[in-house]
């Protein structure tokens, strides 16, 4: 009896937080007809803001997956000191306002800051540019892969590296051979979840990009624009698309879970 | 973590390999996290920033801030343990797809989340519930933007524990309510515990969300990386690091905070 | 308090743990479940306890019907195997727990407490925590938790697996000593033969969720029931038909009129015992435990020829 009513109330719960606005999402977007929510879509600015997304994140996601797979690797198997610290700034961008972030690259690359006089004094534009919203995504993006992988090795411990060690094997074929195929759904389930906040990035690439429609507005930010211009179908169009990436991610999600943690 | 004998050739000597390695990720987090921050407390140094933090705009700010992340991890502190029970402990059908629900709010982009909760408990609101631009709407759009978090801390601890000292405490004659107190809730409180700190820390920093949902108005529904936002569209670059250096500091507060927890949750464990 | 199991069956899915099973265990013994994995004895001892709800028979302590009660209240201590401590909680307040839940006074409380760690041999670890100790402290801390609220029944699950050979022993006698002051009806499950022979009033054997047979030690073993009780406890040699015990074959160097010829092939001398494995002429594989004096008597070597007969022999018909 407990059991039932506890069960409801949860269920209840999750149903006005995540499900009832997941179904409006699709209600609005088709609101004003079918046709209008696509071209509300397939305009040129929104075109290139999704294409901008996908670019920002085709590069973020493989730097992040190859610094997440060496960082877990000195973090599990390195003897150095100072650990603690290097784990608690792997962790920060996941306790950190984006908003901060996008400041601080700002203050970076902009007038006055250390990398002003290498950049941007030379012409080389980064702020208002795909450059500085790349590195912001970088940023935002950074501990997912290291943190999945982390636990995988720990749990694959050294003695097999050891045994194929003994048996002749180089440092890089016991790596392919040996410690790959056993962190390889951690590592894939990091990279979804690296995507997923990719392409869900906000606060920090609205502060370095300037926003300009058509050059440095991604789909998260073409979002805001069209609401702000009043274009409610177009907002809920591009939202109804994310949304349904969205799903797909936690579809992958989903079927990585139990391969992650065989 | 007990000492491993050497093999014979493999002594603990830091090899060409790890040094690189080691080198590689020192040079990317220094370049892509350290050095952007150390800019922005640099900016932040000098005169200018204890008047740009205590201004009142500010202070009002960062009050709300606080406050609306603390009772958005307060109520995930309940609500995601009791969601968290419910998947480990429960069998119903449906289970898998409510388990991958949710994660919605890490898959989904914030500003989606905010546009819909806008749609779904605003003005025109199909349920008749309006709290846009209001302190309860903003507490309602971090609720969502956090819910995965407790629940998640929380899960794999339930799944592993250890189910026998509750038959224990059964035969005993303790009652199933005094068993979740006094047996199940000790044991997973480090897991409620740093989940309620990584959610504090995501609300606190919390824009995509509240940007469309709060209205922002000064004052009354303005929050502080809002602000920050502000204050640099405005050109007033001093004004808005001094705010995001106190973003910062609790950012960072909140993750000590974590790793104390988790020392804290395997004292009883060593021997 | 006595206990009476009737027609208790319990299926995990497609699998029978329990099939019909009916015991009755008397006011103030210590009985053995004894059986191989999987042959109901735990399921048994959980649905005594409440832990497990049966598919259909009843249980009765002291002669009160408990079949729908919850463990809470049935009065029953219940011991388990790998002690299910309260990790978080010093020895002193793991013992307390039960008297601490009933409201009980501090200065009971205290008092009692002081008296099972006492009783336990746990005096000096009140302040530890549980994996602060060794195995066999954690497990008699467990006992001391189940004591202190004067259970009518005292039930225990295969107390001593996890713990090594020779605290194993030290327990068990321990146990035996424990009830022999305090009478609480005590039921113990074990696969350990030697365990149940060692401790018991009365052994219930069990195999396949059901009874074999209910007995003492020694009727259990002189007069076994049936095969399957024969071989799990004591083990035997086939031949044939009937079955012979280890040491119930005797060997000569010379032949006589019921002697078969068999060759030495292994020798293991296991303190007092001596233990020989041994191939007949028709390749019939036998299993003799001499002591050691018989053994040194006979001045056996690997590979001998020695003549062989069964002095006493079972049959089922």
């Amino acid at each position: 009896m407990r059991r039932a009513a506890l069960r409801a109330t949860v269920l209840g719960y999750l149903a006005a937080i995540l499900l009832a606005p997941l179904a409006l999402v699709a209600r609005r977007a088709f609101e004003g007809g079918a046709g209008r929510a696509w071209s509300a879509v397939s305009d040129p600015d929104t075109v290139h803001a999704f294409e901008l997304t996908l670019g920002i994140t085709a590069i973020a996601v493989p730097l992040n997956t190859l610094f997440g797979v060496v960082c877990a690797l000195a973090i599990v198997r390195g003897r150095f000191p100072g650990k603690g610290l290097l784990n608690a700034f792997v962790d920060l961008p996941l306790a950190l306002s984006p908003v901060v972030v996008g400041l601080s690259l700002f203050l970076l690359f902009g007038r006055g800051g250390w990398l002003y006089g290498l950049f941007e004094a030379h012409g080389v534009r980064v702020l208002f540019a795909p450059p500085s919203m790349v590195l912001a995504t970088v940023f935002v993006s950074l501990p997912f892969v290291a943190r999945e992988v982390v636990p995988a090795l720990r749990e694959l411990g050294e003695e097999q590296e050891q045994a194929a060690r003994t048996l002749g094997a180089s440092s890089r074929q016991t790596f392919r051979r040996i410690t790959l195929p056993a962190i390889r759904w951690a590592l894939v389930y990091g990279v979804v979840l690296t995507t997923a906040r990719c392409l869900g990035e906000y606060g920090a690439v609205a502060v370095v990009s300037g926003r300009i429609e058509g050059r440095t507005e991604t789909a998260t930010l073409r979002v805001q624009d069209r609401y702000e211009s009043l274009d409610l179908t177009g907002a809920y169009g591009i939202s109804l698309a994310l949304a349904a990436i969205a799903v797909c991610v936690l579809v992958a999600m989903t079927l990585l879970r139990p391969r992650r943690e065989a | 973590m007990a000492a491993r004998a050497s093999l014979p050739g493999t002594a603990a000597r830091p090899s060409a390999g790890g040094a690189l390695a080691l080198g590689f990720v020192g040079a990317f987090l220094g370049a892509v996290v350290c050095l952007p921050l150390a800019a922005l407390v640099r900016s932040s140094a000098g005169g200018g920033f204890l008047a740009a933090v205590s201004s009142s705009e500010s202070v009002a700010a960062l009050e709300l801030t606080l406050a609306a992340a603390a009772a958005a991890a307060l109520v995930n502190a309940v609500a995601g343990t009791a969601i968290a029970w419910v998947l480990v402990r429960d069998a119903f059908p449906g289970k898998a797809a409510v388990n991958a629900l949710i994660d919605l709010p890490f898959a989904l982009p914030t500003v989606v989340a905010g546009l819909v909760l806008l749609a779904l408990y605003g003005p025109r609101s199909p349920v008749g519930v309006d709290v846009a631009f209001t302190r309860a709407g903003i507490v309602l759009a971090l609720l969502f933007v956090t819910l995965p978090f407790v629940v998640r801390t929380v899960q794999p601890v339930l799944h592993e524990l250890d189910r026998e000292p509750e038959d224990a405490a059964r035969s005993l004659g303790a009652s199933e309510p005094t068993i979740f107190c006094r047996i199940v809730l000790p044991a997973i409180l480090p897991g409620v515990l740093s989940g309620v700190a990584l959610a504090f820390a995501r609300a606190v920093g919390e824009i995509g969300a509240l940007v469309i949902v709060s209205g922002n108005l000064p004052y009354r529904t303005e929050v502080a990386s809002v602000v920050v936002f502000n204050r640099i569209q405005a050109g007033d670059r001093a004004g808005a690091a001094a705010v995001a250096v106190v973003l910062l500091a609790i950012s960072f507060a909140v993750l000590l905070a974590v790793g104390a927890v988790r020392r804290l949750a395997t004292r009883h464990e060593r021997a | 308090m006595s206990i009476a199991i009737s027609g208790v069956s319990k299926r995990f899915g497609s699998f029978t743990a329990l099939d019909d099973v009916s015991v009755e265990v008397a006011t103030g013994s210590l009985t053995a479940l004894l059986g191989p994995s999987g042959s109901g004895k735990s399921t048994l001892l959980r649905v005594v306890a409440g832990l497990e709800r049966p598919d259909a028979g009843s249980v009765a302590i002291g002669g009160r019907d408990v079949t729908g009660r919850p463990p809470q209240e049935r009065g029953v201590g219940f011991v388990f195997q790998h002690y299910a401590a309260f990790k978080h909680m010093t020895v002193w307040d793991n013992v307390a727990f039960g008297l601490t839940i009933r409201k009980r006074p501090r200065a009971e409380i205290r008092e009692r407490v002081a008296e099972l760690l006492a009783l336990v041999q746990l005096e000096g670890l009140a302040r530890r925590y549980p994996a602060q100790l060794s195995g066999g402290q954690r497990q008699r801390m467990g006992l001391a938790r189940a004591l202190a609220v004067d259970p009518e029944v005292l039930l225990l699950d295969e107390p001593f697996g996890a713990l090594d050979a020779r605290v194993r022993g030290e327990l068990r006698a321990w146990l035996r000593r424990l009830h022999d002051e305090t009478r609480t009806t005590t039921v113990v499950v074990t696969h350990d033969q030697e365990e149940a022979m060692e401790v018991a009033d009365e052994i219930v054997v069990m195999n396949h969720g059901r009874v074999e047979q209910v007995a003492g030690p020694r009727e259990l073993y002189e007069h076994p029931a049936n095969e399957f009780v024969l071989t799990f406890v004591g083990g035997a040699n086939r031949l044939g038909d009937a079955f012979v015990r280890p040491h119930d074959l005797e060997l000569a160097h010379e032949p006589g009129a019921t002697t078969r010829e068999a060759m030495v092939r292994r020798i293991a001398h296991v303190g007092f015992e001596v233990r020989l494995e041994l191939v007949r002429e028709d390749g019939q594989p036998l299993s003799v435990q001499l002591t050691r004096d018989e053994a040194e008597q006979l001045e056996l070597e690997r590979g001998q020829i020695v003549h062989v007969r069964p002095l006493r022999e079972t049959t089922f018909s």
